[in-house]
């Protein structure tokens, strides 16, 4: 186990950081709900990005302070949160047609597993025993233009998360573009997973090791 | 004259029979009307089939009561978790589930609301909720055929209506309330403000009255807040 502690994992504020400095000015973005919510704290000044709440907002903007809370005003996690100048307000068939149609840029999901195909399996761990609850995972991941996903590499018990197939019930085939691990930055393309950027410390052979389909490497 | 306001909850629930479905709006508490609900799970109907985007949360009010009295015997929705009614029900297999994606389920309840019978959407092609469903290529992409779904009853909350039942929303309360409003045979809005005709601005209505038959006012119908570092000073 020593060699695993030569690397320092990208912490979750790091993780957001890189996936915040990596949208473009003028995107249209979603985030999901946990850690994806972290990347709005972390979007460069200056930069103009849109957050889209599937509930009808976009335009989102922070948690309100004390007193300021608007009870009408929620994000898809139900919590209060703050409009924007600019912000709009629309029904659901409208703010799936924002994500179904093609018109949000970029969705920033949690997930399971990944395959090396960009297979997605982010809603359910299992076939039948517990109460199955999708949301909007699947609009999300088969409509966005770009579908990235941010996660832990490997699971707590330490199995890779990256994988040639999923196990897990999809929630989306060929969906993700790219995923933002607490040990690499990862393409997903035609031909796999390419590696564009690992944790401190990590090497290629710990990061193959740590991962369940093949790596290629083309460091940035 | 047109008046489609209802002096009082048994007026607006009238007509609500055993085994109807029932469109629930609402996202979280925001838009959910709450005091319809209540009263419906009072009601005494049974066997009801209710769409709704989740299963209600607390025990105590809307769907999670609705839910524990035992009125609903089949939930259409996408997110059935976080509510215990819902989990007592279920794992004694005492409530039917159909778990639809959140944007599906939007849109087959616009599509009713329209007049469409089925659209295909790449949304869930491949996956375990695309089973036993109609699969076609389309422009090189799997799309799922899916069906409209409309109701008996559509239970919905606005901001403010008028007598003829236009209506505005506010904040995220829009959420599934207009398209409900149109895929309901009978609209019931429960309202916090209504005004006179003319009052509403054209340029602003959300809803046109055609799509609602029956208005109940209910006031201080703001939602409780969400954050539990909120101030005390709650609804305004």
């Amino acid at each position: 186990m020593t060699a695993a502690q030569d690397h320092t994992p990208f912490s979750r504020k790091e993780m957001a950081g890189l996936v915040a400095n990596d949208i473009a000015e003028g995107w249209y973005v979603n985030l999901g709900i946990g850690l994806p919510t972290l990347v709005a704290d972390h979007i460069p000044a200056g930069r103009e990005v849109v957050l889209h709440s599937e509930n009808g907002i976009l335009g989102m903007g922070p948690v309100p302070g004390p007193n300021e809370a608007d009870p009408w005003l929620v994000n898809a996690g139900k919590e209060n949160v703050t409009l924007v100048a600019g912000a709009a307000l629309f029904h659901h068939a409208d703010s799936f047609a924002m994500i179904r149609g093609g018109h949000i840029d970029l969705c920033v999901l949690g997930t399971f597993e990944i395959a090396e195909t960009g297979d997605l399996a982010n809603w359910s761990t299992s076939g039948s025993d517990r109460t199955p609850a999708v949301g909007g995972a699947m609009d999300l991941a088969a409509g966005a233009r770009n579908v990235w996903v941010m996660t832990t590499h490997v699971t707590k018990a330490g199995e890779p998360k990256l994988v040639r197939q999923c196990r897990y019930p999809l929630t989306a085939a060929k969906a993700v573009n790219r995923i933002y691990s607490d040990l690499a930055v990862i393409d997903v393309t035609e031909g796999g997973f390419v590696v564009r950027a690992m944790a401190p410390g990590m090497t290629q052979g710990r990061l193959q090791e740590l991962t369940g389909a093949p790596l290629a490497f083309s460091l940035r | 004259m047109i008046d489609k306001q209802v002096p009082d909850m048994a007026a607006a629930l009238a007509d609500i029979s055993d085994c109807a479905s029932v469109l629930v709006g609402g996202f979280g508490a925001v838009g959910q009307p709450n005091a319809l609900i209540d009263a419906l799970a009072l009601s005494g109907v049974r066997n009801l089939t209710v769409i709704a985007n989740n299963a209600g949360f607390e025990p105590q009010t809307g769907l999670g009561k609705l839910i524990g009295s035992g009125a609903v015997s089949k939930l259409i929705c996408s997110f059935p978790r976080g509510s215990t009614a819902f989990d007592a029900r279920y794992e004694k297999g005492e409530i039917e589930l159909e778990v639809v994606p959140q944007g599906t389920l939007a849109e087959r309840i616009r599509a009713a609301g329209a007049g469409i019978g089925a659209f295909y959407t790449p949304t869930g092609a491949g996956t375990r909720l695309a089973e036993g469903k109609e699969t076609r290529n389309i422009g090189g992409r799997d799309h799922v055929l899916e069906y409209a779904l409309g109701a008996d009853v559509a239970l919905i909350q606005a901001y403010t209506a008028d007598r003829w039942g236009n209506l505005t929303y506010k904040g995220s309360g829009r959420n599934f309330n207009p398209i409900m409003a149109m895929a309901g045979r009978l609209t019931i809005a429960q309202v916090a403000n209504v005004v006179p005709l003319g009052e509403l601005d054209p340029n602003v209505i959300v809803t046109p009255g055609i799509f609602v038959n029956r208005v109940l006012t209910v006031a201080g119908g703001d939602p409780p807040l969400a954050t539990t570092s909120a101030s005390k000073e709650g609804a305004r």
